[in-house]
């Protein structure tokens, strides 16, 4: 047999010792872990824990195995919302197929708990464009997905809105451009596995009743179609409302959740032509900003938002102190006196059910509604005591991470 | 249903390569047609440029009578069968089988007509209540097909869909395919590098080789009458042998000794010098096997066997032979360029698995010399080829389809 992965991957020495020779499906149950509400398989998944992290293991052809291994790297190396790749393992013996190794997107939920869990009415369409902005984003890059469904995809919150990702690039193509040929394409594919996906949850009552699969799978390509326009077509305007139109340009793209990597102005007597290059992966300033300052690794909105927490908390040192404090020592503290006491507060018997950043976020959510009812601000340890006791206990248990659920089962 | 026509199809990518260069080929109403060839032969794009999924760098591509470069895939309404087909476990196989309808809005009435009408053919009736579950592996297979049927579509694609099931299951839907192909009677285009699945499943295959067509043919065709070195090299397994030959008169002398060509083939490579034979394994026996009245057709030889291969129902030799060095330049690279193992300078040898033929003995074989092919080693083209001979068995290969086609019809529902 043979292992490929790509550094850095010490974790997966731990995973050498598991039975690779044998057919995943004959895998003793005390080697995997139950992972519930996923999605729709061609193929043998199963989950394993080492170390304390979660590992999706997923038998599969030898070139297809090999092929989903390089693209998914290349994303990942990219920024593009993906799952990060582990490894692969072939020439297993009698001729078996071999195991593609992927990390578990923890605090991730799949389509069939979006779509009739108790949010699931809310916004529907929300969910769908979740969807279209990673096609549309992959597209930019010139992959061609091939397979685009809610079953190849995951969602996790962020700051209370969803990103999605692509888990499944079994299919997927990659060009230096991707023409409107295979766009349209892939874009037809999604909109019938969409549609197929939400009736199979219709036929299994599974899914809000509110909810209509053919007026979802419908809306797909018009959806994709004008966030496509949004963020790639070329603009002409009069020479004199040059400066305010670009700003518009570059704010309305951000605000749809893309960065510009390159603009490109061609004036002539007639007015400017504006092109706009939009960058594949996420704009990731605010990300970067909490590391740097806390070594808190989240994703972007809730990097906004724990950040904007962090200066009002700065503020209020300096002013209680009545000296500038420096932002290394204001992250540092916010840190140790805010978010890890606020995250800290959720008991056991609750935890993994939501990312702690999103908790934090939550719970800064919950201390504005109580403040609003209240006439004066309740203050965030009000808030949490409130929130852990009356908000948290409605997210479904179900929903609890995999590494949290094994180390429950096996806390060493 | 639609026929396929391609005319002076190019494709070339942004660095000028041609992937497909200049491709004329009719596909009839109702035909299977096969398009194989080694990986980069341009077999993969030109299917994709049926579809619609490339864009057509030049020529025509006319589905059903209608120029389509332009049209969008789906608007060509062709069906890609078991593309990354999903299987939905809380819908009955008759609504796995119908979706692609209810998304459509098409009638309730009009769904349960094309449903059932697949059902009977697919032989799925009994299941279509159920959930898929329980189906087995070539049953998922068939509700994909199902799937393709209810669209109506002018045209079936596949590319390359067996290529990762293993070896039972691919054996099993070669033949389902094949059996389904012929009940529906519907136009079929089917990608492959597997030159044993373009044999047994094609009406006609076409042969391609750095994006030209080679040879478009029936498979028995193919294997009798190549058209050159790189289509007798790709068809058939073990693949024929190729051994230098030189030519005196009508007289080939090769490392297995003389062969006398006919007239007419005799005719055909006149006034060359070094050559290339063609000899497929089942053209020698071993001599001592050989009936009395068939001897003279052939000629007979002494080597050396290097290893023996007893299989139960047949049996292979292995016979080293010498070559000159731009003989085995040749071999290498057109060994290189199908894919497969170096064609050592080794000849496979089919003999009854009777014979007592043994390894490291020298001993006694017969070739028949009749069916040998003469190439140009420079061209690689088949000097020998008889045209007419072809064409004759591709024409006979086409009644034999309608003949099929035919007693389907007549073969109704119950048949297993």
């Amino acid at each position: 047999m043979r292992y490929l992965f790509r550094p850095p991957a010490t974790e997966a020495a731990g995973l050498l010792s598991l039975p690779w020779h044998q057919p995943l499906e004959e895998w003793d149950e005390s080697l995997l872990l139950e992972v519930p509400q996923r999605g729709i398989s061609r193929h043998v998944v199963r989950f394993t824990v080492s170390e304390g992290r979660v590992y999706a293991l997923k038998e599969i052809a030898e070139p297809l195995a090999r092929h989903e291994y390089a693209l998914l790297a290349e994303f990942e190396g990219e920024g593009l919302p993906s799952v990060s790749v582990l490894g692969i393992c072939v020439d297993r013996p009698d001729d078996q197929q071999a195991i593609l190794v992927t990390r578990y997107l923890e605090y991730s939920m799949s389509y069939r708990y979006l779509f009739s869990g108790p949010r699931a009415a809310d916004d529907p369409m929300k969910l769908l464009d979740t969807l279209v902005e990673l096609l549309v984003r992959l597209h930019l890059a010139g992959v061609y997905w091939g397979d685009c469904s809610l079953s190849n995809t995951l969602f996790r919150l962020d700051a209370g809105t969803f990103t999605a990702y692509l888990v499944d690039a079994e299919t997927a193509e990659r060009h230096p451009t991707l023409s409107a040929r295979k766009r349209a394409y892939d874009v037809d594919l999604a909109r019938e596995r969409v549609g197929a996906e939400l009736m199979d949850l219709q036929s299994g009552e599974l899914l809000a009743p509110e909810i209509d699969p053919i007026e979802i799978a419908d809306s797909l390509p018009v959806r994709y179609e004008a966030l496509w326009e949004e963020v790639t077509r070329e603009e002409v305007f009069r020479a004199d409302e040059q400066a305010i139109r670009v700003a518009e340009r570059l704010q309305r793209i951000n605000d749809l959740g893309f960065d510009v990597g390159e603009i490109e102005l061609v004036t002539s007597g007639d007015g400017a032509r504006l092109r706009v290059e939009t960058r594949v992966a996420e704009p990731g300033q605010h990300r970067r900003e909490l590391v740097r300052l806390t070594g808190l690794e989240v994703q972007e909105n809730q990097a906004q938002r724990l950040l904007n927490d962090l200066w009002s908390y700065r503020a209020y040192l300096e002013q209680r102190s009545g000296r500038p404090v420096p932002e290394t020592v204001a992250g540092h503290r916010w840190l140790t006196e805010v978010y890890l006491p606020v995250v800290g507060a959720v008991p056991d018997e609750l935890a993994g059910r939501l990312e702690p950043a999103e908790v934090f976020h939550e719970v800064l959510e919950h201390r504005w509604f109580l403040s609003e009812g209240a006439g004066f601000d309740v203050g965030t340890w009000a808030a949490v005591r409130s929130y852990v006791q009356n908000v948290l206990p409605r997210m479904p248990v179900q929903l609890t991470t995999p590494s949290v659920m094994a180390h429950r089962s096996d806390p060493r | 249903m639609a026929s396929i026509e391609m005319k002076n199809i190019v494709k070339k990518y942004g660095d000028g390569f041609p992937a497909v260069n200049d491709v004329s080929l009719d596909i009839d109403e109702g035909e299977f047609m096969i398009l194989v060839g080694p990986s980069g032969c341009g077999k993969s794009t030109l299917l994709r440029m049926i579809v619609g999924l490339e864009d057509i760098t030049s020529g025509d591509m006319v589905i059903g009578g209608t120029r389509v470069n332009d049209k969008a895939p789906r608007e060509r309404n062709l069906s890609m069968v078991f593309q990354n087909y999903a299987l939905y476990p809380h819908l009955s196989v008759f609504e796995n089988i119908a979706f692609p309808l209810r998304l459509a809005k098409v009638e309730d009435a009009e769904v349960q007509r094309r449903v059932n009408e697949a059902a009977d053919v697919l032989e799925l009736h009994e299941h279509l209540e159920r959930k898929p579950a329980n189906l087995s592996g070539g049953q998922r297979q068939r509700v994909a097909m199902g799937r393709a049927i209810v669209r109506q579509a002018e045209a079936f694609l596949f590319d390359e869909p067996l290529s990762n099931l293993d070896a039972k299951l691919r054996g099993q839907m070669r033949t389902e395919i094949s059996r389904l192909q012929r009940r529906l009677g519907i136009t079929t285009v089917y990608v492959t590098h597997d030159q044993t699945e373009a044999m047994t499943l094609g009406d006609r295959v076409c042969v391609l080789r750095k994006g030209k067509i080679q040879q478009v043919a029936s498979p028995r065709e193919l294997y009798e009458q190549p058209v050159n070195l790189f289509v007798a090299g790709f068809i058939g397994s073990p693949p024929m042998n190729f051994l230098p030959a030189q030519l005196e008169g009508s007289r080939l002398t090769t490392p297995f000794g003389d062969i006398e060509l006919d007239e007419r083939r005799a005719a055909a490579v006149a006034g060359r010098d070094l050559l290339l034979v063609g000899i497929r394994p089942e053209y020698f026996e071993d001599a001592s096997l050989v009936d009395e009245a068939k001897r003279p057709l052939g000629s007979v030889f002494t080597a050396r066997v290097d290893v023996t291969e007893w299989l139960g129902d047949s049996q292979f030799a292995y016979i080293p032979y010498e070559a000159p060095d731009e003989i085995r330049t040749q071999l290498r690279e057109l060994s290189k360029e199908l894919d497969s193992e170096e064609l050592r300078t080794q000849a496979i040898v089919s003999i009854d698995a009777t014979s007592r033929i043994r390894e490291g003995r020298d001993a006694e074989f017969w070739l028949d010399s009749r069916k040998v092919h003469v190439f140009d080693p420079t061209t690689g083209d088949n000097l020998t080829r008889d045209a007419e001979a072809g064409a004759e068995l591709t024409r006979l290969a086409a009644e034999d389809r309608v003949d099929q086609v035919q007693s389907a019809e007549g073969e109704g529902i119950s048949a297993a």
